[in-house]
């Protein structure tokens, strides 16, 4: 009990530490940091609901009025911007990784979590987020989309490289990978 | 951790956190309806005064948070120009802008250990109900304290990356870290066993009510 409750808040930790650092830069010259990498790993390495409670710990921590978010942003405001979308969708694409990672387990754990982070921290996060400019901006969803186009290659990398990382993590740390661990 | 709040008191710093919270809650509710430029413009120029009031560092500072804003505000503007509706455009870019300045404001006007007493005052009925809210405060506690650390070592990662590659470190590290990340939390685990696990966080709660 104590070991997944400290998982929880080291890995809050991590994805605002992912946040900080402007990860890679695809050709396009949009800097693409690690921080949705961050909640994609949450869930597939600690579970549906512990991986959405690490990323609601995050949200917390940003509300209180700390700069944790990519590039530094942090604070109230950022619940009322166009973007809020995306941080309500946080909690749920870490959840719907962890989901998928904990029951489909037929297969190579990288392929399972790498799809499992392309459902959850692509497809289901992106329908939050744009939601979120629907709703605040009063775009279509096809503007909305639109406008976030230039994000998308780089979220689907991301998820990639959360299927890769997810496996060597059970490899090295099987008992670690709470969402594979019973 | 540097917390966003301004070192430099202004009047702002003296109002209750969960009075100023309560204000701009309310200010989302009165000013979502709104369609009118005017009125809206003149709320962005009430935040601004609220802003000049409270000093030139909170002025310097809140533009500073709101320079990423700058961008997605340019392309909302542009695609209501391109529809023909610069008016409602307008609109939507001065709600979105005074919103998250006021917002903004009650962070750099509040020391985290005062959002922190809103978030416990807000809680408080959940933990007369016997929810286990006291280790909410040792999970917040055990973040902000982390983070410092994990932030070094990813420094260090990079270091030991830059030391031996010509190329610029990359995802790669995203493993090391999280198995950095990982290894700390289960030796952060033994020890809060050690000292009598989660349920000394409530047990002493309860003694100080």
């Amino acid at each position: 009990m104590e070991r997944s409750f400290v998982f929880v808040a080291l890995f809050a930790a991590l994805i605002a530490v992912l946040g900080l650092v402007p990860s890679f830069m695809l050709i396009t010259g949009v800097p693409i940091s690690a921080q949705s990498l961050g909640v994609m790993l949450a869930g597939a390495v600690l579970g549906a609901r512990r991986g959405a409670l690490a990323v609601l710990l995050l949200l917390l921590l940003v509300a209180l009025g700390l700069p944790l978010l990519a590039g530094g942003r942090g604070g109230l405001g950022v619940f009322v911007g166009p973007t809020a979308g995306f941080l309500v969708g946080f909690p749920v694409a870490a959840f719907v990784t962890g989901w998928i990672t904990e029951r489909w387990r037929s297969m190579d754990l990288a392929l399972v979590a790498g799809v499992a982070a392309l459902v959850g921290g692509v497809l289901v996060l992106y329908a939050f987020g744009v939601a979120g400019m629907v709703l605040a901006a009063g775009l279509s969803p096809v503007q909305a989309l639109t406008a976030l186009s230039a994000f998308i290659p780089g979220d689907i990398i991301k998820a990639a490289i959360a299927g890769v990382v997810t496996r060597a993590i059970w490899q090295a740390r099987p008992d670690a990978v709470l969402s594979r661990a019973h | 951790m540097l917390a966003l709040t301004l070192e430099q008191r202004s009047w702002l710093h003296a109002v209750p956190a969960g009075a100023k919270m309560a204000a701009v809650a309310l200010a989302v509710v009165l000013v979502v309806p709104v369609t009118d430029p005017a009125v809206i413009g003149a709320m962005v120029l009430g935040v601004a005064a609220l802003y000049g009031s409270a000093g030139a560092m909170a002025l310097r500072a809140g533009l500073r948070l709101l320079r990423p804003l700058v961008l997605m505000l340019a392309i909302i503007m542009a695609w209501h120009l391109l529809m023909g509706e610069a008016r409602l455009g307008l609109v939507i870019c001065l709600r979105i802008l005074g919103l998250v300045a006021l917002a903004n404001l009650v962070t750099l006007t509040t020391r985290l250990d005062d959002m922190m007493a809103v978030l416990e005052w807000l809680m408080a009925p959940l933990t007369r109900l016997g929810l286990p809210t006291g280790r909410l405060a040792l999970a917040v506690a055990l973040a902000i304290r982390t983070i410092p650390a994990l932030s070094l070592k990813a420094d260090a990662l990079r270091e030991a990356w830059r030391a031996r590659a010509t190329r610029r470190p990359g995802p790669q590290l995203a493993f090391p870290l999280v198995l950095l990340a990982l290894d700390d939390a289960t030796h952060v685990a033994e020890a809060l066993r050690a000292r009598g696990g989660l349920a000394a966080t409530e047990t002493t709660k309860q003694k100080r009510n």
